[in-house]
């Protein structure tokens, strides 16, 4: 029977040329653009860790002086130097890691100068962030401790600096120190870059990582936001009035989260008490998920240009309902004559279903043509997220959902009218 | 002409003629809405530098690791520099404006306040009013006395104390003492205070992290800026020279220093573009959409006036043969498209105002200036009649003689 609606539907839309051209026009261009901002949605609100994001932590706490302390500001997202290193000391997560982003200039082989963004952490960032290794592996827990002058380079600049050969063990010049590199990562790129959305919130990784206590030692330059309070010289010393350094936890069940939420609570009880502020302090855990929303890693003009789409595409389908009850009414003569003949009204309904959704698979396939031209343009955007907008298989499988789902939703008024046709009257004005 | 029997006929095809209705409302609304923010960041793209905007130029470079002779490094590479033939001026400074590094701080104008008064930005560097060819409306510019190393004062409190002086914007003078004269005045950072010498017209923040509102708060320091601590160098030149120096400049500063990488060089111009970009492929979007829209209306109301024509061929045969003339049916559709596109329409400018408010709560959106709607209005207006013509058209040239034919 499906077979037969749809060779009716098809002769029916093939009658009225340019009717059909319309509605298929109409639904590609509404399919079009929709598809375009919700694939950059898409992109954009996806977990970049799956089957991790849960059980990573980012550690946030206000420990501000009372004259800085505001009753219902947000809570700072990163710590002082003196708050991180307790928490690393007290070592209470399964894995965690304290971090800076920085920049360094390393001499090439050939003596050619080279500025390469930097990450400054612990040896636990590699497990805890599922970095995978090609040569080597990573730092370990007693070189953080040692100030061990060693460092982890990234799979690019391995091969920028050594043809892309294992250079475990080889010398990493950085002005007038040097590192020894003990790992090459693999291939490794989280986007949205969500353990630190300071600098940039897409993009590759950093290409140099080296400990942290190393990093401090060397004075290695940092980047990303400080902030201070009081007289601040030096904003990296060990007990600077400044909170700059980013705090990430790892803690594999909800009930070791509550108990990391827990010694939070009790870390900020023994500040207060210590006398560093009366207030009542804050302290809190974001996991992944929550912490893009909380930094709002999806542009309101995306978030906008998506409602727009939407827009135009409910106003694509309303021009859709109007053409195909058009259609639909114009053939009540056929109508008539096909349930005079027996055909049941739910077999009318049905073919006029048939009908929509042809022309919503059409519409659909017109569309997706659209939104890779649209991705194009996004592409084109120097935007920092343009060059990972790319449509994937569910996102393809979505569109035609969408354009199928809405032409039939289109059709289902136009259908209903065209079921109740009076095979009578309709006969008799023939 | 008479409504009536259009009224009593569009009541028999209430469906349609309601689908006409919504489709109009709901494009009015999302157009109107479009074009304001369209020309809302058109507006934005307008934004005034408050500097030289067409002579000016930046190259920022880096150095690696510590440097032991930053300031004799900071005044070779200025001097070199300025030897460039068509520079007018050159200077090293900390930020540059529609760049996204900032550096800023927040300000009291009582050292006895408990909360800040307001965030403003620190722009730090010999002779940069000069190089950037800000407008001085009051006071005076800095002295070649006043000036301080920056890298001298950073962790000495008594010094930081010394720094007296201060050039603030016509923006922030205006927020900080509304209607007074700010020469003379004093603002307060952390402990020490510093008082206002001069004034000019404007001068952006860079990165405005802190909203449009705050674009213009920025504050001039007399602060000496070295390689060790400052990495842009921004030069002046006559418009036509801008490339030429850009190319000549880093080739100085490379030859001055072989161990460095420049990390960008560009001029203002093109900084500026790069800044506003975001907002120059929104209005872009936002224009295409619209037209796309309008076009997508016109071609529903194309087929529905047709649906409808063909369907009343009989009737307007019938009306024909009883003496109606062409020019009567061609206006009776007219007519007909006219009343449903104004219901359209003031269904519209209520939905434009409610997306409006929704925009207003949740993207910071001015109101709706009250003259989108009859512009809006008059817009659908015309698109109805267009797309409506040439069905009326094809109903006027139906025959009399129909009447008498069963169809």
């Amino acid at each position: 029977m499906f077979g037969y609606y749809l060779d009716l539907a098809l002769r029916s839309l093939k009658r009225n040329k340019v009717l059909t051209a319309l509605m298929v026009l109409a639904i590609a261009l509404g399919i079009g653009t929709s598809m375009t901002t919700l694939t950059v949605m898409h992109v954009l609100s996806g977990d970049p860790i799956p089957g991790k994001s849960a059980q990573l932590f980012r550690v946030r706490m206000n420990v501000y002086p009372d004259d800085s302390f505001r009753q219902g500001d947000k809570v700072p997202d990163n710590l002082t130097r003196r708050d991180a290193e307790a928490l690393l000391l007290a070592g209470q997560a399964d894995r965690q890691a304290a971090m800076s982003a920085g920049a360094m200039v390393v001499v090439s082989a050939k003596g050619e100068p080279l500025r390469v963004a930097t990450r400054y952490t612990g040896a636990d960032f590699f497990p805890m962030f599922d970095a995978p290794m090609r040569y080597g592996a990573a730092w370990r827990r007693e070189d953080d401790a040692g100030r061990a002058r060693v460092a982890v380079i990234s799979d690019a600049l391995n091969e920028q600096l050594f043809g892309g050969a294992d250079s475990v063990g080889q010398t990493l010049r950085v002005g007038d120190q040097s590192l020894r590199i003990v790992g090459v990562l693999g291939d490794w790129s989280m986007n949205p870059r969500f353990y630190d959305l300071s600098n940039g919130q897409f993009g590759d990784s950093e290409q140099v990582f080296v400990p942290l206590s190393t990093a401090l030692d060397l004075k290695l330059s940092t980047s990303g936001s400080t902030s201070c309070w009081g007289n601040a010289p030096d904003p990296r010393a060990a007990d600077a009035p400044c909170i700059w350094l980013q705090y990430w936890a790892e803690l594999g069940t909800p009930a070791k989260a509550a108990a990391y939420r827990q010694y939070l609570q009790n870390y900020i009880a023994l500040q207060q008490q210590g006398g560093r502020f009366t207030h009542d302090g804050q302290a809190g855990l974001l996991d992944v998920m929550q912490w893009l929303d909380a930094k709002g890693v999806v542009p309101a003009d995306v978030r906008l240009q998506t409602w727009l789409a939407l827009g135009f595409l409910g106003i694509c389908l309303l021009n859709t309902v109007g053409l195909l009850l058009a259609k639909f009414l114009r053939r009540s003569g056929e109508i008539g004559v096909r349930r005079a003949l027996g055909a049941s009204r739910r077999a009318i309904f049905v073919q006029c279903l048939v009908e929509a959704g042809v022309v919503g698979i059409a519409g659909g396939a017109f569309g997706l043509a659209l939104a890779a031209l649209g991705l194009v343009l996004v592409r084109h955007q120097p935007t920092d997220y343009g060059a990972y907008v790319h449509m994937d298989l569910r996102m393809l499988l979505a569109t035609f959902v969408l354009a199928l789902a809405s032409s039939l939703l289109a059709g289902l008024l136009p259908a209903w009218r065209a079921m109740h046709v009076a095979p009578a009257v309709a006969l008799k004005s023939n | 002409m008479d409504i009536v029997p259009i009224l009593s006929t569009l009541r028999r095809h209430k469906t349609t003629a309601l689908l006409v209705v919504l489709e109009i409302a709901l494009t009015c609304a999302i157009v109107c809405n479009a074009v304001f923010l369209i020309s809302n960041r058109l507006e934005r793209m307008k934004m005034p530098g408050g500097v030289a905007q067409h002579e000016l130029i930046m190259v920022q470079a880096a150095s690696i690791g510590q440097q032991a002779d930053a300031k004799a490094r900071a005044r070779e590479d200025l001097a070199l520099l300025r030897q460039i033939p068509g520079v007018t001026a050159a200077a090293l400074v900390n930020e540059v404006p529609f760049t996204n590094s900032s550096w800023n701080t927040s300000i009291k104008l009582d050292p006895k306040q408990k909360l800040a008064t307001l965030n403003a930005t620190q722009y730090y560097g010999e002779n940069l009013l000069q190089t950037f060819g800000t407008r001085l409306v009051a006071g005076r510019y800095f002295r070649d006395d006043e000036y301080m190393d920056f890298a001298d004062i950073r962790n000495n409190e008594e010094l930081q104390a010394k720094v007296g002086s201060i050039v603030i914007t016509q923006g922030l003078a205006e927020k900080l003492w509304p209607g007074q004269s700010p020469l003379g005045r004093s603002i307060y950072l952390g402990d020490s205070s510093v008082r206002v010498i001069g004034v000019v017209a404007g001068l952006i923040r860079p990165s405005l992290f802190n909203g449009d509102a705050s674009a213009q708060w920025s504050m001039v320091f007399p602060l000496r800026m070295d390689t060790g601590n400052a990495s842009r160098y921004v030069l002046r030149s006559a418009p036509a020279e801008r490339e030429r120096v850009l190319a000549a400049a880093a080739a100085a500063l490379r030859k001055a220093d072989p161990h460095r990488v420049i990390l960008d060089k560009k001029t203002l111009d093109e900084l500026r573009d790069d800044f506003f970009q975001g907002d120059r492929s929104m209005a872009g979007l936002m224009l295409g959409v619209c037209v796309a829209l309008l076009v997508v209306t016109a071609l529903g109301i194309v087929g529905l006036g047709s649906f409808w024509v063909a369907q009343r061929r009989r009737t307007i045969g019938v009306r024909r043969a009883l003496g109606a003339t062409r020019g009567n049916i061609l206006h009776y559709f007219q007519t007909e498209n006219f009343l449903l596109a104004t219901i359209g329409i003031a269904l519209g400018m209520v939905l434009a105002y409610g997306i409006n408010l929704f925009l207003m709560v949740h993207y910071e959106l001015p109101r709706l200036p009250a003259f989108y709607l009859p512009v809006g209005a008059a817009v659908l207006w015309l698109i109805g009649q267009a797309a409506v013509l040439g069905p009326a058209l094809r109903a006027a040239a139906v025959p009399p003689v129909v009447a008498t034919r069963s169809v």
